[in-house]
C-alpha cells in the first residue's frame, strides 16, 4: 500500500478510452462499477466536448460479483453495436475485472459472432502500466489489428506514395496542446513539401489504417504515445521513423534534418536547410529572443522543469541552451521511462529528479528556490504557496490548458509561444519582487488616492530623477512610500538620499 | 420499525426500473465534502489508482488545499496478499497520525477491498486499540451505491459511535456535545445581558436529533427555525468535530436532512433504538414549512406563524417563477435530490415530465412521495414517471424526442446536450450549495434559472445548435 494524495498519471483505462475516443467512430465499453466512467466527465468538460463521450460502461455490479458478467458485457457489445454502428469496440479492462479475473477475450469473440462492428479487448493490465504507457499499448494493438486484417484479405495497398508522405501518430484527445500541436505540424510538414499520408489516433477512421504502409515515413512527436506504433510499424513493414519531438528551435532544426536524411534515403532530392534558415531567423520569433535585451537579463535565473519525459525534456533543452537560464533540476513522473530522460537532459542540467511523489518534488521545489518553475499544474500550485512563478508545461492539466486560442507547443510557432510563457514567468516573478523590495502591495495606508497630485511635499530636481529611474510599474508606490516617510519625519523637500533613506526604512 | 407517526399514502405515482447504465460520481466523493464539515477527520480511502484519479480530478482546486484525505493505494502485493493488510495499514495509519493527529479516521472501502474481501470490519478495531484513534468503517463503493449514497454509509457507520447520556457523565463531556447551542446561546447571551437558562423558551419534548451533513451556515438556519417553534435541536449526526458527536438514546426522535440517508435512518432505528419522524425533506419553502410541521405534530406543538413564513419567501420569489413558470424540467437522475426538488420545482409552477433516480427508497422517502403527490394535485399537473437505475442512453432518446426547457444532468451529458440546443443544470451543484430551509429556496432557483436567464440573454444570436448533423448519441 502506497499513502498518496496525488499522482501525475492516471490509471490504466484512462489511456485506452483517450486512444478509443480519438478515433472517429470508435466506442469504448469499460467493465467498471459504477462511477468509473469519470472520463465522460473530463472530456466532456476540459475539452468542451459538443458530442456525447463514446464511452459507456458494461456495470459491475453485486450480480456480477456473485455471478459473472454472464451475458451482460455481450449484451451491451451487442446494444452498442446497433444503437450506435461504430467501426470498432473497444472492450476496457479496469483495476476491477483486473481482480475479477474474467474471461473477458472470450466475451469478445462470442460479440464479434453477433456484432456488425469490430471488437477488440484492450491489452492493458491495471497494476502494471499507467495511462500513458497503457495509451501507447493500445494504439500500436489497433493498429496492428487493422493491417493484419488488412492483409489477409489482401486489402492493403502496396507500394508507397508518389510524393515524399508522413503518417504523424501520437495526438489524442485530452492531450497536452494536442489540437494545436497537430495543427502545427501538418503545416510544417506542408511547407517541407510532404504530404500528410495519415494522422492517428486524433479524428482518425480505423478503415483507413489499412493505408498507413504508403507513408515513406513516420512522424512521431511524443514520447509518451506513439513510439510503440512507430516501433511496429518498423519492424514489420521496414517502415523508418522520425521520434524527435520538434519543440524549441534547435530540435525542430534537428527533427527536419532527420526527416530530410530519411526521405533521401528513400530517393527523393531533398533539400530543408534554406527553410530551417529562413524560419529560425526570420520567420520565428524565438531565435532573436535569445539574442535580444529582454532574453539577456535572463541569463543564470534559476529554473526547475518538472512533468512528462516529452515536455520536461525539451524544455530543460530549451531554457538551458537556447535562453541561457540555468535549469537547477529537470524531473519527470515517468518513472518507466527514466533512462532515455536522464540521457536527455544530463547535460543541461544540474540535477535530475525521476519521481511520482509530488512532495518529493515540492520539497526540492522550496529547497533550491528557483525563479520560475516549468511544471504540471501541481507545481503550480506548489509555486503559488511558494510565491515562485509557474508556466505549465504538461499533464496533469485543468481546463484552462485547454485554450481556445492557437497554443502550439511544436514546430516554428510553437518556439513563439514557448517564448512567451517562458518570458511572462520571468517577468511576473520580477515584477512580483521588485513590489516587495519598494514595499509591497499594501496600499491601505496610502496617503493620497491619487497618483502625483496636490501633494504638499516637493521633490528636488535630483529626488524627481531617480524616482524616474525606478521602472515604471513600482514608480507610483515607490512616490508615495517615499512621500509618507517623509511626512512622518516632518521632511518637506524630498532629495534623492530621502528617496533612498525611505527605501531602507520600508525593507528594514 | 418505529416509524413515528407513519401513515400509508395511496401511491398514484408511476415507478419503473431501467437498466442502471447511468453516469453518476462514485460514492467515494462524500470524503470531498465530509472531511470540510468534521474538521477533526481524516479520510482514508483503500482503493485503487482509479479511485484516487476520481477524487483528484472530481475536487479540483480541493486537492491542493492540503486536504485531510488520502488514498491507500493498493499494489499487486496487496490484490495477491503477498501484503499483509494489517501490517500495511498500520503503516500508513501511523502516518497519518504522526503528520496529522486527526481525532478520527475514517476508512473508505471501495469495490477493490469488496472484491477481494479485506475485512475492515474486522481490521479496525484492532488497529483502533493498538494507534488509539477511533477508526470508522464505511464501505462507499461504486459495486453497491451512488454519489450521495456516500455520505450514508459513512453517516451510518457513525451512529453507532455516538455515545448514550450513560456514557457521557462529566458536565464538561455534556458542554462539549452540546456545540451548537452554546454557539446560538452565546449570541444571546450578549443581547440580553442574562447568563444562559433559555431552556424555558422551549417547549417540553423529547430529545430530537438531526442527521444530514450540511454546511453550517444551514445548521444555524434549521436550529433557529426550529427553536422558534420551542423545538430544541439535541445534536447533530455529524458535528464540526468528531469528539463532539451527539448523544443518542433508545427512544429520542430524530430527523432526516437529506432524501439519500436512507441507510443512517434504518441504523438509528435498528440498532440505536430511535424514533425515526418521517417528513418530506427541508428543500424549498414548501418542504421546509411541511418538514417542521410534521415534528411540531409528532411533538404535540401548535406551529407558530409558519403559513405566513411560507407566503413571504414565496413573495420574494417572484421574480424567478416568472422566468420557470410553464417550463418542463427533466431530471436525469444521479444524486438522490431528484423528488424533492421536483417537488419543489412543481410548486414552483413547472412540469417534470420524468424523474430519474439512482435509488429509492419508497419508505424513508414516503412523505415526500406523498407531498409530491399532493403538489401534483394541488398544481393540476401531471404526475411524474419515476425511473429508478435509469439508462442515460433511453433518456437521452427521450429528451430528443421530448425537448424539455431545462435538463437538470450531470457533466458528462451538460456540454453536448447544450450544443444540441437544450438548456441544462450540471446536477452536482445542488449537492453542494446550500438549498435547505426558508432562506435558501432561492439559491435553488438561482441555480435552476442560470441556464434559462443565460440563454435568454443569448438568444437572439442565432446559434443555439452548435453541431453539425443531428449524430445519434
Amino acid at each position: 500500500m502506497k499513502l498518496a494524495y496525488w499522482m501525475y498519471a492516471g490509471p490504466a483505462h484512462i489511456g485506452t478510452l483517450r486512444i478509443a475516443s480519438s478515433f472517429k467512430n470508435v466506442h469504448a465499453i469499460m467493465h467498471a462499477p459504477l462511477g468509473d466512467d469519470y472520463f465522460n466527465v473530463m472530456r466532456s468538460m476540459l475539452e468542451r466536448e459538443r458530442d456525447f463521450t463514446p464511452v459507456t460502461t458494461s456495470i459491475v455490479d453485486r450480480n456480477v460479483l456473485a455471478r459473472g458478467s454472464q451475458e451482460k458485457v455481450v449484451d451491451n457489445i451487442t446494444r452498442k453495436d446497433q444503437e450506435e454502428h461504430p467501426d470498432l469496440i473497444v472492450l476496457t479492462p479496469t483495476c476491477t475485472s483486473s481482480i475479477l479475473q474474467e474471461d473477458l477475450q472470450n466475451f469478445v469473440e462470442r460479440a464479434n459472432l453477433d456484432a456488425q462492428c469490430d471488437v477488440l479487448l484492450a491489452d492493458v493490465n491495471h497494476y502494471r502500466v499507467n495511462e500513458l504507457q497503457a495509451a501507447d499499448r493500445t494504439l500500436q494493438q489497433i493498429v496492428q489489428y487493422y493491417l493484419d486484417r488488412a492483409d489477409r484479405k489482401g486489402e492493403r495497398p502496396e507500394g508507397k506514395t508518389e510524393k515524399p508522405s508522413v503518417n504523424i501518430i501520437g495526438f489524442t484527445t485530452l492531450g497536452f496542446h494536442n489540437n494545436h500541436d497537430a495543427t502545427e505540424l501538418k503545416k510544417l510538414m506542408t511547407d517541407l513539401g510532404i504530404e500528410i499520408n495519415a494522422v492517428i489516433p486524433e479524428k482518425a477512421s480505423v478503415q483507413d489504417l489499412k493505408n498507413l504502409t504508403r507513408a515513406w515515413f513516420n512522424l512521431v512527436p511524443y514520447r509518451e504515445i506513439g513510439p510503440q506504433t512507430a516501433q511496429y510499424l518498423e519492424d514489420r513493414f521496414g517502415m523508418p521513423f522520425v521520434d524527435i519531438t520538434p519543440m524549441g528551435i534547435v530540435e525542430t532544426a534537428r527533427c527536419i534534418r532527420k526527416i530530410q536524411q530519411v526521405v533521401r534515403s528513400q530517393g527523393a532530392e531533398v533539400n530543408y536547410e534554406g527553410f530551417i534558415d529562413e524560419q529560425t531567423r526570420f520567420v520565428s520569433n524565438a531565435a532573436w529572443f535569445s539574442r535580444s535585451i529582454d532574453c539577456q537579463n535572463l541569463t543564470g535565473k534559476k529554473a526547475v522543469v518538472f512533468g512528462d519525459s516529452t515536455h520536461a525534456a525539451a524544455m530543460t533543452k530549451i531554457l538551458a541552451r537556447e535562453m541561457g537560464i540555468h535549469v537547477v533540476l529537470a524531473g519527470t513522473y515517468c518513472k518507466y521511462d527514466a533512462d532515455w530522460f536522464q540521457d536527455q537532459v544530463g547535460e543541461f542540467c544540474d540535477e535530475v529528479l525521476i519521481s511520482e511523489d509530488n512532495g518529493a518534488i515540492a520539497d526540492k521545489i522550496a529547497k533550491l528556490e528557483p525563479s520560475a518553475i516549468f511544471g504540471t499544474q501541481m507545481e503550480r500550485h506548489v509555486g503559488k504557496r511558494l510565491n515562485i512563478p509557474c508556466g505549465v508545461i504538461a499533464a496533469p492539466i485543468h481546463i484552462q490548458n485547454f485554450p481556445v486560442g492557437y497554443r502550439p507547443f511544436l514546430g516554428y510557432e510553437g518556439a513563439n509561444q514557448i517564448v512567451d510563457l517562458v518570458y511572462n514567468s520571468f517577468t511576473l516573478g520580477m515584477e512580483d519582487h521588485l513590489l516587495e523590495i519598494f514595499g509591497g502591495h499594501d496600499t491601505k495606508e496610502g496617503i493620497t488616492k491619487t497618483m502625483s497630485a496636490d501633494s504638499d511635499l516637493t521633490w528636488t530636481k535630483d529626488g524627481l530623477t531617480e524616482l524616474n529611474r525606478i521602472p515604471g510599474f513600482v514608480r507610483g508606490k515607490v512616490k508615495r512610500n517615499t512621500e509618507k516617510f517623509a511626512r512622518e519625519r516632518g521632511v518637506s523637500e524630498i532629495s534623492a538620499e530621502v528617496l533612498y533613506a525611505a527605501k531602507e526604512a520600508v525593507g528594514a | 420499525m418505529t416509524l413515528a407517526n407513519a401513515k400509508p399514502e395511496a401511491q398514484n405515482l408511476e415507478f419503473e426500473c431501467d437498466t442502471g447504465n447511468y453516469h453518476t460520481f462514485c460514492p467515494i466523493s462524500c470524503v470531498a465534502w465530509l472531511y470540510q464539515k468534521i474538521e477533526d477527520s481524516f479520510f482514508l480511502v483503500i482503493g485503487t489508482k482509479t479511485c484516487g484519479y476520481f477524487l483528484q480530478n472530481a475536487m479540483g482546486v480541493m486537492i491542493f488545499a492540503e486536504p485531510r484525505y488520502a488514498m491507500a493505494e493498493l499494489e499487486e502485493g496487496d490484490i495477491s496478499a503477498q501484503l499483509n493488510d494489517y501490517a500495511e495499514l498500520k503503516r500508513l495509519c501511523d502516518q497519518i497520525k504522526r503528520d496529522r493527529n486527526p481525532s478520527v479516521i475514517v476508512w473508505i472501502g471501495t469495490c477493490t477491498t469488496e472484491i477481494i474481501k479485506m475485512d475492515l470490519e474486522g481490521l479496525a478495531p484492532r488497529l483502533e486499540a493498538e494507534i488509539g484513534i477511533p477508526i470508522v468503517v464505511a464501505r462507499a463503493n461504486g459495486l453497491d451505491y451512488a454519489f450521495t449514497q456516500g455520505e450514508d454509509t459513512v453517516l451510518a457507520a457513525m451512529a453507532h459511535r455516538c455515545p448514550t447520556s450513560a456514557e457521557v457523565k462529566t458536565e464538561e463531556e455534556k458542554e462539549e456535545r452540546n456545540g451548537i447551542q452554546k454557539l446560538l446561546s452565546f449570541g444571546r447571551k450578549k443581547e440580553d445581558g442574562a447568563t444562559a437558562a433559555t431552556d424555558s423558551e422551549y417547549k417540553d419534548h423529547p430529545n430530537l436529533v438531526l442527521f444530514g451533513s450540511v454546511p453550517d451556515p444551514i445548521v444555524t438556519q434549521m436550529t433557529l427555525e426550529l427553536k422558534k417553534q420551542g423545538i430544541k435541536v439535541g445534536g447533530w449526526l455529524p458535528t464540526k468535530r468528531y469528539t463532539e458527536l451527539p448523544v443518542l438514546d433508545e427512544g429520542d426522535y430524530v430527523i432526516g436532512m437529506n432524501p439519500f440517508l436512507s441507510r443512517t435512518a434504518t441504523t438509528l432505528m435498528r440498532r440505536r433504538k430511535c424514533k425515526l419522524i418521517g417528513a418530506p425533506f427541508p428543500i424549498g419553502p414548501d418542504g421546509t414549512r411541511a418538514w417542521i410541521e410534521k415534528i411540531c405534530s409528532v411533538f404535540n406543538i401548535e406551529p407558530q406563524g409558519l403559513e405566513e413564513r411560507e407566503a413571504k419567501i414565496w413573495e420574494s420569489l417572484e421574480d424567478y417563477l416568472a422566468i420557470i413558470r410553464g417550463k418542463s424540467v427533466y431530471f436525469m437522475g444521479d444524486n438522490l435530490l431528484e423528488i424533492s426538488l421536483a417537488r419543489f420545482l412543481i410548486r414552483c409552477g413547472m412540469t417534470v415530465p420524468e424523474i430519474g433516480i439512482p435509488y429509492m427508497d419508497k419508505r424513508y422517502q414516503g412523505a415526500e412521495l406523498a407531498l409530491l403527490e399532493k403538489t401534483c394535485h394541488d398544481m393540476g399537473t401531471a404526475l411524474p414517471k419515476i425511473i429508478e437505475k435509469p439508462d442515460n442512453y433511453n433518456q437521452l432518446q427521450r429528451i430528443k424526442a421530448t425537448q424539455p426547457d431545462l435538463v437538470i444532468t450531470g457533466m458528462a451529458h451538460a456540454n453536448p446536450l447544450e450544443a444540441r440546443g437544450i438548456n441544462t443544470k450540471w446536477s452536482v451543484e445542488f449537492t453542494f450549495a446550500q438549498i435547505h430551509g426558508f432562506t435558501n429556496a432561492r439559491d435553488i432557483l438561482e441555480l435552476v434559472t442560470r441556464p434559462l436567464r443565460r440563454n435568454s440573454s443569448l438568444k437572439d444570436l442565432g446559434w443555439d445548435k452548435l453541431v453539425k448533423e443531428e449524430a445519434t448519441v
